[in-house]
């Protein structure tokens, strides 16, 4: 790519300067939907890089020197290495590129090399959508494609210059064209069900949460800044300690993972309701069945089912934002009556697993007797003074997690504390159980609502005690109390800056409602949409096999369309031409071909002496057509139609 | 590279009719359509459906519908521009040939007579080792050099009419081969004896201003003071000139075949064509017999392209 040419080739035809001004800006472009990912060094310096060299291709014209090339490449490697440490991965990757793109330029001279740059520059622009497929970042990228496609253009011979917006006009109409089939190719293309390869951003961020808890499983969840919900209150707000939010209970333990269980559903939550909240929810998309409720719900909204835990689903996975209106009780007796088999099932721990955890627990419960609230005093007071630290970035676990967890690292955030909890009280005797939802949100004065986040997703304990039934323990909240009473956005307070209050934030707030379409259109359509795609038309499921069928139908029906058009011509404006061309063709079948240097007259003659049987029809036909060609300036319409019509109606005979 | 693929190409010449099916001389006008206009990527149009295939691969494997769409987008604009390419040929019209005239070793011009209903852009016609582009809008005429190497009858070769429009990814092409041969005139030889003058012409040779009055014209820069007729002049608003008659030169030549006796037929031919190339230069009359065509005193460029064609054809 870079390095001296051999001298000997012929010189091939240089590009003109409109030319290289495209590709410049084609390289511009990238540069532009890259800056946000690279040091502000390397963009600005690439940016120097391609501002010089247009200047010098343009006022100083010449090659650049071949012993420029290698110590500039050497140096943009360095840079890369510098900035991110390998060449290898996304950023590094991508920046590398762009640099590559930019040295690429400076010896760009003739049309193959502008057409492989040009090429180039739309791959750099793809990966840029890789760091972020916002909607306004799309429609750059995508704009950024005209000028690569409109150099390609005025590569092509005998073309005048026009201005450069007008030369791009061409290259938009093209791709507005193109969109029917792009929507069409978008809409069927088979997603994969699973990557062929690691993936850079791991798509777990965008699944929300799921129905088992294992060790990392919440840690790109909590960076995960999106929009879970949105819950508006009848009344006032519940306050903070108790905006718990259930989704999933889990009940089995393998030794690594939590996973829930199938608990009877048409049975009503045995739960006694000391103080309800009326609230509705707005859920994002999760294309899974769960409905995060306020703990604890008293029954299931229209279309969902309770569990005996309080778990609630729905009976169709949610592919699009759901609103339901539910009832819950913030103080309330659940379930006062352990029944045998819940009660065993609750206190099941694998064996073999964690000797020192369960050592402990046999020890609290040695030393307080039956006194459960006292075993989870200890517990809690030992996360609390037990040297524990909340981190998201915790060191990884051994075989016995549990154990790891308690005594070595002692790091690591609410999966590791509920879990810990949960298998000590179950070690000491006391029924318990993982709750999986969220807590906490940001309270929107404005819009008297809470956003809750991704990033509020959260993990507690539940242990049944006789009497209370059971009574939620969040452990987390003994070694970060500020996590549970101030949630993800902190202590933010009432006061709205300057840019979110008044105009501003409606603008915003109306800005929101596209990208909410983009997000669920677009951005969201993945594989269970895909296969959701003709639902409507009484399609339940479509799969991969039947994708790829209609995938190949539409291309054939856009492919005949566009023969259609690539073939279609204009039909001759002149009636009466048009009708003899007919004639002609009718003749020629029929073994009279019209000679190209032949009148109608002649030729029709002729016609009368190959078909003698016609003569009568075909003598009429040719003084109808001599009458409207040159009788009259503007001949009469009926002698028209009477032609039209005989010319119709005319059948030659073959001669045998 | 270049040599297997020629021989590929003849192979498939040989065996394959439907590419071979124009091949024959065939008669103007000349009319694309769907049936001969064949179309493949060029060698920058298969890297970049490589391209767009790893771009889909990235983008499925990575579940980035925003990317997807970004290859769509790409893959159906290349799609589109392969019509727009076959679009581009379709319907073109070849109407006629013109040929200039050129002398043998010289390229001659060929001019074809192109015709489209609506705006062909970048089109290109391959003529021998030429290569002319040009844009058509209704009708257009495309002159191309073909380079000549004998007198006489020269038939058009096959030639190839394609284009990359409009972004340079898919070449779509058709063979022509119009039923037409252009004449090649005769190279006249470098250096040889002048043309035997008749003897009556040395006395003539002085060009002198006829005697008699013949009118009266405006004064032109440049005439002598002695023929400006003044009295006339006194009664106009500028000078005027008399005119004299200028009376013919007669000085033709009379170039015979009989004459050279002792050349080849070639050498012949090429002193003729010499003596003609002086006479048309020196603004001479002259006459030509020829074996099989005798041709009259005369002069000018017709005259000249007259005796020239006769000695072309000549056995």
């Amino acid at each position: 790519m870079i390095g001296p040419r051999n001298a000997a080739q012929p010189v091939p035809a240089h590009v003109s300067e409109r030319t290289f001004d495209l590709l410049c800006l084609a390289a511009a472009f990238v540069l532009i939907v890259h800056t946000g990912h690279f040091s502000i060094w390397l963009s600005s310096a690439l940016f120097m890089a391609l501002a010089l060299r247009w200047w010098q291709r343009r006022y100083r014209p010449g090659r650049v020197p071949a012993w420029l090339k290698l110590p500039m490449l050497l140096i943009l490697v360095g840079v890369v290495v510098l900035d991110y440490g390998n060449i290898f991965g996304r950023e590094p990757g991508s920046a590398l590129a762009s640099g590559l793109l930019v040295l690429k330029l400076s010896e760009t001279e003739t049309p193959r090399d502008t057409r492989v740059a040009a090429a180039f520059a739309c791959f750099l622009l793809m990966a840029a959508l890789l760091f972020g497929q916002g909607m306004i970042a799309t429609f750059v990228v995508a704009l950024g494609l005209l000028p690569a496609l409109t150099t390609w253009r005025s590569l092509e011979p005998t073309q005048a210059t026009p201005s450069l917006p007008r030369q791009l006009l061409p290259a938009l109409g093209l791709l507005l064209v193109s969109l029917p089939l792009t929507l069409t190719a978008f809409m069927l293309v088979p997603r994969l069900s699973s990557p062929l390869w690691g993936s850079p951003n791991s798509a777990a961020a965008h699944t929300g949460l799921s129905d088992h808890m294992s060790p990392g499983d919440f840690d790109t969840l909590l960076t995960d800044d999106s929009p879970a919900m949105r819950v508006t209150f009848d009344g006032p707000p519940p306050p903070r300690g108790q905006r718990y939010f259930r989704a999933f209970v889990l009940w089995d333990y393998d030794g690594t993972n939590w996973t829930r269980i199938d608990t009877p559903t048409d049975v009503p939550i045995p739960v006694e309701a000391a103080q309800t909240v009326n609230y509705q929810i707005s859920l994002e998309p999760t294309h899974q069945r769960v409905l995060p409720t306020l703990d604890v719900p008293l029954r299931a909204p229209p279309q969902a089912q309770a569990h005996a835990d309080g778990e609630v689903f729905a009976d169709k996975p949610v592919d699009d934002v759901r609103d339901y209106a539910l009832t819950s009780a913030l103080r309330y007796r659940l379930q006062a009556h352990l029944d045998p088999a819940t009660r065993l099932r609750a206190l099941h721990l694998p064996d073999g697993f964690d000797p020192r955890a369960h050592a402990l627990a046999e020890q609290w419960r040695q030393r307080y007797g039956r006194n459960d609230a006292a075993i989870i005093e200890a517990a809690l007071a030992m996360f609390h003074n037990g040297g524990f630290r909340y981190t998201l970035l915790p060191a990884p676990l051994g075989h016995d997690a549990i154990d790891d967890f308690l005594f070595n690292t002692r790091e690591g955030f609410c999966e590791h504390y509920a879990s810990a909890f949960t298998v000590l009280m179950r070690a000491a005797g006391i029924p318990a159980r993982v709750v999986a939802g969220y807590q906490g949100g940001f309270w929107n004065n404005m819009g008297n609502y809470l956003l809750v986040r991704n990033s509020d997703a959260h993990a507690w304990s539940e242990v049944w005690l006789p009497g209370p039934g059971w009574v939620r323990i969040d452990p987390t909240a003994a070694v970060r109390p500020q996590r549970i009473s101030q949630g993800a956005a902190g202590a933010a307070g009432n006061q709205l800056p300057w840019y979110e209050s008044g105009l501003l934030q409606s603008m915003r707030n109306q800005w929101d409602i596209v990208n909410r379409w983009w997000n669920q259109g677009v951005i969201g359509f993945d594989a269970i949409r895909q296969h959701g795609l003709l639902t409507p038309f009484g399609i339940p499921d479509v799969d991969t096999e039947m994708l790829l069928k209609l995938l190949i139908i539409s291309m054939a029906v856009f492919g005949s369309a566009g023969l259609v058009w690539a073939l279609w011509r204009r039909p001759e404006s002149d009636l009466a031409l048009a009708a003899m061309r007919a004639l002609e063709r009718k003749l020629a079948h029929a073994g009279v071909v019209r000679k190209h240097s032949e009148g109608p007259q002649h030729f029709l003659r002729r016609a009368i002496h190959a078909l003698p049987g016609q003569r009568v029809e075909l003598d009429h036909l040719m003084r109808c057509y001599i009458e409207l060609r040159y009788a009259t300036v503007e001949p009469s319409t009926e002698l028209l139609r009477a032609f039209r019509l005989a010319v119709r109606n005319f059948q030659p005979h073959r001669m045998v | 590279m270049r040599a297997p693929f020629q021989r590929l190409q003849q192979w498939a010449e040989r065996r394959l009719p439907a590419l071979t099916r124009h091949r024959r001389a065939e008669e103007l006008p000349i009319q694309l359509h769907r049936r001969r206009i064949y179309i493949v990527p060029t060698g920058f149009g298969m890297a970049f459906t490589l391209l767009l295939l790893v771009m889909l691969a990235g983008s499925l494997n990575y579940a980035n519908n925003a990317a997807l769409l970004l290859t769509c987008l790409l893959g159906a604009a290349t799609s589109i521009s392969m019509l727009i390419a076959f679009r581009t040929l379709n319907g073109l019209r070849i109407r006629g040939v013109r040929a200039g005239h050129a002398t043998a070793g010289h390229p001659i011009d060929v001019t074809f007579d192109v015709e489209a209903s609506r705006l062909r852009q970048a089109v290109r016609l391959d003529l021998a080792d030429a290569t002319q582009a040009f844009d058509v809008d209704g009708r257009a005429d495309i002159t191309i050099n073909l380079p000549t190497e004998h007198r006489g009858w020269l038939s058009l070769p096959r030639l190839r009419i394609w284009t990359t429009w409009p972004m340079g990814l898919f070449r779509a092409w058709s063979w022509i081969h119009p039923q037409y041969a252009v004449l090649v005139w005769p190279r006249a030889e470098l250096s040889g004896p002048s043309p035997m003058l008749p003897l009556e012409d040395n006395r003539k040779q002085r060009l002198h201003v006829g005697e008699d009055l013949a009118s009266l014209r405006d004064y032109r820069s440049g005439d002598s003071m002695r023929h400006i007729a003044w009295k006339a002049s006194a009664r106009h608003e500028t000078l005027l000139v008399k005119d004299y008659e200028q009376p013919q030169a007669h000085h033709e030549w009379r170039f015979d075949w009989r004459d050279l006796r002792g050349l080849d037929n070639e050498a012949r031919i090429s002193r003729l064509a010499r003596w003609l190339d002086e006479a048309q230069a020196q603004g001479r009359q002259w006459s030509l017999w020829l074996p099989g065509e005798v041709i009259g005193i005369g002069g000018g460029p017709s005259h000249y392209a007259r005796c020239m064609s006769a000695l072309a054809v000549l056995p």
